[in-house]
């Protein structure tokens, strides 16, 4: 494959890999944001191939992960008690909610879909008028102009029986809150490459300048992945703390105009609540009161108690790199895929996975 | 569709509950349908079951088909249930002989979709060589099944110097994949409601009967197992293997064969390819001694000419799938809890 096929080039690795080993001279600790990237990073084996003086940490950047248990919560409560025909993104659906997760509720006869783009809801909700149809609107910056023109397209072609039910996030506020943190142990950051293709890298620069903390935009694969932590160390040896961009074939310094445009239109920031981490202040996507009727919180006036996430999950602290997924004493034993605590091991994107599907007891006992 | 067979006059257009009574109409609908078209001296008595003689060992094997869609690129339901089942034989060293298919159809099916179907059914069973010897037809209340539900029993005798067996398995087994990767699930994810994106992909469903006799024939004693990799793909199943055999996998990622576009859509929905689900290929462990030749017979084949040695069978992980990747690194292969699902972003 085309531009995918070069950057896993076991030639170019192991190049890069060499000259990592050479100019690493004390222990670094560096965290990706992506939980692409993690998956990634355990997938093809990197992290056992790099010297053992860096540590690599797994940071918040899994959409499904950071949704708060409420809002799953409230997804589940319109599809059961209001009826309303619940498109979701398929790694959403497996979930642990308070009680129960969408396939769940889907299995007890919610009507439940899985689609890849929101516009397929618009597209659904247009043919069967007499259905109310809510879009679950998650993730971050990257899923926001899709979730955020399925808004814009069902006004304009006037179709009131369909809203989102919006809990996107933002990465930069997050990056702040994990370096404000006084036992803060990151000293530099992989920022996520397609949160970047959207928002371009400017707002990277003041995080950079203010926590004297190196950045390097990181694409995905296995050659992205290691050029950006050597790039990562090489400013940490050489004392720079600046913004470089690894992902130059996709990212650019200004992002996607229409993509930021389209958002800007539909969302606003506002307070957000992370799953396992608490609010954040200024760390979301509202919707717009201009576009408040496309709001299902605000149409349905969805009022349910909001439960605790279940004590024994450490998933905040995994999501924020304090902890490894091994550190967990209820990982792989009372948490498993197929009985999660919490939405880390579910997850597509999610630390607890990755450790679960890819690394052998060995390799974890020893990580 | 390898048949020409124009629909039979019929004075409906859809199936109803009378179709599945038992009585008049039941009659009309199979009388146009299932006897004429798989006419044979075992089906045509309509006893309430078939007689027939086996000799030596046999396989039997039972499978349910419930896809959707019912149609999609490179095949319909028919042709998958009469593959699956042939396969499955295969699989256990056996030439498919007979064959039962039960219906279940939904109020409210379309005549013509039932009989594309069951066309379907007769074109596979003619490429395998099977024959429909018995069956059953009902009709369930709409909303109560999915347009059509396909169950198909096989029975075939067993290749004279057939040894299937897992407990066979010796360390340095070599594993063969006798086609591309994930091509069929792919195929379906592409046209399911939701999901659906543009390509020309096609499922591969097809019969490796053939293929598996011309195999046996050859190098039977040194074929230790063989799988066809459909639910959960071969991901799913080597994991099956080594618990069962004791024996741990190594896998070669870059060795694995996979159609470029497959590969595409892969990426594009998050989706690993070792999971996703296949028809028309299948897994052959063999002593490494014969591996060449094996490799050499199955890529003899037009159903073959992909195959690839993917992996080995190892005694140094025992119960481990791990798959070493492109750039030299290693990690498990370990089950899926339940079916992959496309990522967010």
């Amino acid at each position: 494959m085309k531009y995918l096929n070069e950057y896993r080039d076991s030639g170019v690795v192991k190049a890069y890999l060499q000259e990592l080993h050479q100019c690493v001279t004390q222990p670094w600790t560096i965290m990706e944001i992506c939980g692409g990237q993690t998956h990634s990073l355990v997938k093809s084996g990197i992290l056992e191939m790099l010297p053992d003086k860096i540590n690599m940490v797994h940071g918040p950047g899994c959409p499904v992960c950071v949704t708060p248990l409420h809002m799953i919560d409230k997804a589940i409560y319109l599809a059961k008690e209001k009826g309303v025909t619940l498109f979701s993104f398929g790694d959403m659906i497996r979930v642990p909610g308070s009680e129960k997760s969408l396939i769940t509720a889907k299995a007890e006869g919610a009507d439940i879909r899985i689609v890849y783009s929101p516009l397929e809801a618009v597209s659904y909700a247009k043919s069967n008028p007499d259905k109310e149809v809510v879009f679950f609107a998650v993730g971050f910056e990257t899923t926001a102009p899709a979730n955020a023109l399925s808004v814009i397209q069902a006004n304009k072609i006037s179709i009131p029986n369909y809203s989102i039910l919006a809990s996107h996030v933002l990465v930069p506020p997050a990056m702040e809150v994990i370096l404000g943190d006084e036992d803060n142990r990151i000293q530099a950051f992989l920022a996520a490459g397609h949160v970047c293709t959207v928002m371009g890298t400017l707002e990277y620069f003041p995080i950079a300048d203010t926590y004297q903390t190196p950045i390097v935009i990181t694409g995905f694969e296995p050659v992205d992945l290691v050029q950006g932590i050597l790039l990562a160390v090489k400013q940490m040896e050489e004392g720079r703390c600046e913004v470089e961009n690894q992902y130059k074939r996709v990212v650019t310094c200004e992002g996607n105009h229409e993509a930021k445009k389209i958002i800007e239109e539909v969302f606003e920031i506002v307070d957000r609540e992370w799953r396992g981490i608490g609010i954040i202040p200024q760390s979301g996507y509202g919707i717009k009161e201009a576009y408040a009727g496309y709001d299902a919180d605000k149409k349905y006036d969805v009022n349910i108690e909001k439960v605790n996430e279940p004590e024994e999950c450490i998933a905040g602290e995994i999501l924020t790199g304090r902890k490894k997924p091994f550190e967990c004493p209820m990982f792989g034993n009372v948490c498993t895929p197929e009985n999660p605590l919490g939405a880390p091991m579910v997850s597509s994107e999610g630390a607890c996975a990755a450790y679960y599907h890819f690394k052998s007891d060995t390799e974890m006992t020893n990580a | 569709m390898q048949l020409n067979c124009p629909m039979p006059e019929v004075d409906f257009n859809v199936i109803t509950l009378g179709h599945g009574s038992g009585g008049l109409l039941t009659n009309r609908l199979l009388d146009k349908s299932v006897f004429s078209l798989f006419k044979n001296e075992m089906l045509d008595p309509r006893h309430d079951g078939a007689i027939f003689n086996l000799k030596g060992r046999t396989a039997f094997t039972t499978d349910s088909f419930v896809i959707s869609p019912i149609f999609f690129p490179g095949g319909n339901i028919g042709e998958l249930a009469v593959n699956g089942t042939v396969n499955d034989l295969a699989m256990c060293g056996a030439s498919a002989q007979y064959m039962s298919l039960s219906l279940i159809i939904e109020e409210g099916m379309r005549m013509d979709e039932l009989w594309e179907v069951l066309v379907g059914v007769k074109s596979a069973a003619d490429k395998a060589g099977i024959v429909i010897v018995t069956g059953d037809t009902k009709v369930v209340d709409k909303g109560k099944g999915d347009i059509i539900f396909i169950n198909t029993t096989g029975i075939g005798e067993l290749h004279p110097h057939a040894d299937i067996d897992a407990q066979r398995m010796h360390d340095g087994d070599v594993i063969i994949v006798s086609g591309e990767i994930a091509t069929h699930g792919i195929s379906i994810m592409s046209v399911r409601e939701g999901l659906e994106f543009e390509t020309d992909i096609e499922s591969d469903t097809r019969p490796l009967n053939h293929l598996v006799q011309k195999l046996l024939d050859e190098v039977a004693e040194d074929v230790v197992l063989l799988r066809d990799p459909t639910r959960g793909g071969v991901a799913t199943v080597l994991n099956e293997i080594a618990r069962q055999s004791g024996f741990g996998v190594m896998l070669e990622e870059k060795q694995l064969p996979i159609d470029e576009r497959v590969d595409s859509a892969c990426e594009m929905l998050g989706l690993d390819p070792l999971y996703v689900a296949n028809e028309g290929i299948f897994m052959a462990i063999v002593r490494s001694t014969s591996a060449g030749k094996a490799l050499e017979i199955i890529k003899g084949a037009t159903e073959g000419e992909q195959a690839a040695i993917i992996g080995s069978f190892t005694s140094d992980h025992p119960g481990k799938v791990i798959l070493k990747s492109r750039i030299g690194g290693r990690r498990m292969v370990n089950m899926l809890p339940g079916e992959q699902l496309p990522r967010i972003c």
